[in-house]
């Protein structure tokens, strides 16, 4: 058995949540086909949605105690999902929620924990690949102790629908809170911006820009570009952090991800988090002064070169073909 | 007035690429040289400005190879008072190894008449991230953990800190104290050591202690470096002489208007 802890956002059911079910699904699979669970605190998700998605019980945790996010209470009801359903994986998304609260299962019931895992290799024992150093390595680590504690790494696997469909049964859980479970708890939320990053992520075409642009009057003609190409405009973090553009802007593991036909990446070096972002673009013609920098081997094609120089140049020829 | 102590790990400076040493057990630091992360280099600096706003101390802890003292000096010159070096050779400890060491340390001070009101640390150690050693640290010691926090001002002896929610609003938590957060990077920017903060920092004495226990690891089989994907790039040219090679593609894949 197998127990996911999964977040809900404005839209269901969050995509990181739908990969850690196809990635439990899988590892359920591996184990002879046993049953993959699920618990949700504090919301009710669309059960035909969780059907596609295989699951054979849902949890949920609801009530005074789980009104606000508090990780120990979350911890207390994934321990209580374990119990009953006798699991001997519990598992989350890789997000900051899902780690906090897997660390707290992990340090209550003392088994180990491994962050990020991207892949399993056998089960007896059980072996996970999982995300170190940024994402720039990987580590494989036994799960000797049962229940196996593991969160999964964003875009480790697809979130694609189990082969048949699934009838969930929901179960409720009251698991008994401490003080000690809730003194960690949300007090107050404030919105944030509105998400402008709409544009961006459905845009066929983005041009980016990163530190190359120079700084803040450095978006003139990549941002003519992006016009001329009918796209938008996309920046690395480090644009961002100066303040030379705003955060909707931003493409990456912190920023948005995007899938583009085709991205431009000038003046970015390719940064793991940055590509995080952009690995899904169909083809990407990087611009860049080195041409060993990450993004520049990395793309489908290059143009080694200023950027200040290169692309006025392209939007020139554009206006001349025009 | 509070007493902070902050938790920090020397870390390979492995920024932009990482090499493993040569039994896959580490990532190895011998050409890139060591550092702190950013998450810690922020949580050093909320101290400070906690310190600076209500009085008290900050102090600093590490478990760790002998050599870690170059990154304690760094952090005391930016604001610490004290620090702790628990030496010894991390391989084999795993994030509850970690967390028991960091717990002794502070009930050790705490019997001395020492307690650390706050302790911080950084959300995610920058080599191995783990995500757990804060919270395996909150329970070990039975206090309140909050993790992914920018920033904190204490307030009515109370902890108030402000994180990011899943919907990127901000989220905030009230803590009592004695607690323990986790610092993610952005809150607040780390200050440089002034001359005046390097010259003292060098006259700290360190407190140095051995492992209270034998290790019980982390579970790691090895590391692995992700295969290197072969470049494939095609180079349209150089310079703005490029640009005709470039409208043909941009022709060539539909994308012009
Ligand atoms: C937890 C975490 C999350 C992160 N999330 C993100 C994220 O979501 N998105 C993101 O982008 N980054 C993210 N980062 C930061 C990332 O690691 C890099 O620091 C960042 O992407 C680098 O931005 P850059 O490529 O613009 O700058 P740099 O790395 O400084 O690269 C600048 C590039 O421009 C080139 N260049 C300079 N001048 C010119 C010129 N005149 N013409 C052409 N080329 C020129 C240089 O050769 C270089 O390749 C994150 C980091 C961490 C630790
Ligand atoms: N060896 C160590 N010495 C001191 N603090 C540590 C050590 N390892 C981890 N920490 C602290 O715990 C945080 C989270 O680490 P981890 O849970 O390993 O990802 C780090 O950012 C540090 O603040």
């Amino acid at each position: 058995m197998i127990v996911v802890l999964i977040e809900t956002g404005a839209e269901g059911v969050t995509d990181t949540s739908l990969e850690t079910l196809r990635f439990a699904r899988d590892l359920a699979a591996e184990g002879g086909g046993v049953p993959v669970h699920a618990l949700v605190v504090g919301a009710r998700p669309d059960l035909d949605e969780l059907g596609k998605h295989g699951i054979s019980t849902l949890y949920t945790a609801g009530g005074e105690g789980f009104a606000s996010y508090a990780a120990a209470a979350w911890a207390a009801a994934l321990i209580e999902a374990r119990d009953r359903a006798g699991a001997v994986v519990v598992t989350a998304a890789g997000t900051p929620r899902g780690n906090e609260v897997l660390a707290h299962v992990a340090a209550r019931l003392d088994v180990p924990m491994a962050a990020n895992a991207v892949a399993f290799d056998g089960l007896s024992p059980l072996v996970v690949t999982r995300q170190v150093a940024g994402g720039l390595a990987l580590e494989e680590m036994q799960l000797t102790q049962r229940p196996a504690v593991f969160s999964v790494a964003g875009h480790a696997v697809e979130a694609t629908p189990a082969d048949s469909a699934t009838e969930p049964t929901v179960e409720e859980l009251a698991p008994t809170l401490t003080e000690a479970d809730l003194v960690a708890r949300v007090v107050s939320t404030e919105p944030g911006a509105p998400d402008e990053s709409g544009d961006l992520k459905s845009a066929r075409v983005v041009v980016g820009a990163g530190r190359g642009a120079g700084g803040p009057e450095g978006f003139g003609a990549v941002s003519e570009l992006a016009e001329l190409l009918g796209g938008q405009l996309g920046v690395s973090r480090v644009v961002t952090s100066l303040g030379w553009r705003p955060h909707h802007e931003q493409v990456g593991q912190t920023g948005s991800r995007i899938a583009p036909d085709l991205y431009v990446p000038c003046g970015i070096s390719g940064a793991i988090q940055h590509w995080a972002g952009c690995a899904s673009s169909k083809t990407i013609l990087a611009i860049n002064t080195d041409a060993e920098a990450p993004m520049m081997t990395k793309a489908t094609y290059a143009v080694v070169g200023d950027m200040h120089e290169v692309v006025p140049a392209i939007v020139e020829e554009i206006r001349r073909r025009a | 007035m509070v007493d902070v102590l902050v938790c920090v790990k020397r870390v390979p400076d492995s920024s932009g690429q990482v090499l493993l040493t040569d039994d896959a057990q580490a990532v190895d630091a011998r050409y890139v040289g060591s550092t702190l992360s950013e998450h810690e280099n922020c949580a050093v600096e909320l101290a400070a400005q906690l310190v600076e706003a209500d009085g008290g101390t900050v102090s600093l802890v590490s478990i760790g190879a002998a050599e870690t003292v170059e990154q304690l000096r760094s952090a005391l010159a930016v604001g610490a008072g004290a620090a702790t070096l628990v030496e010894t050779d991390l391989r084999d400890f795993g994030p509850s190894d970690i967390a028991h060491e960091i717990a002794e340390v502070v009930r050790a001070h705490a019997e001395a008449g020492r307690t650390h009101d706050l302790v911080l640390l950084g959300n995610d150690a920058a080599d191995t991230g783990d995500f757990q050693v804060p919270v395996r640290l909150a329970h070990a010691l039975g206090r309140p953990v909050v993790t992914g926090i920018r920033t904190v001002s204490i307030q009515d002896g109370r902890a108030i800190a402000h994180g990011d929610a899943p919907d990127g609003g901000r989220e905030t938590f009230d803590l009592p104290l004695p607690a323990v957060v986790a610092v993610s990077e952005g809150g607040v920017s780390p200050r440089y050591p002034t001359i005046k903060g390097r010259m003292g920092a060098k006259k700290v004495e360190i407190e140095m202690r051995q492992p209270s226990r034998a290790p019980v690891g982390s579970g790691r089989v090895r590391l692995t470096l992700p295969p290197p994907t072969p470049s494939s790039v095609q180079v349209l040219g150089e310079g703005p002489e490029a640009a005709p090679a470039v409208v043909d593609l941009f022709q060539s894949l539909g994308v012009l208007r």
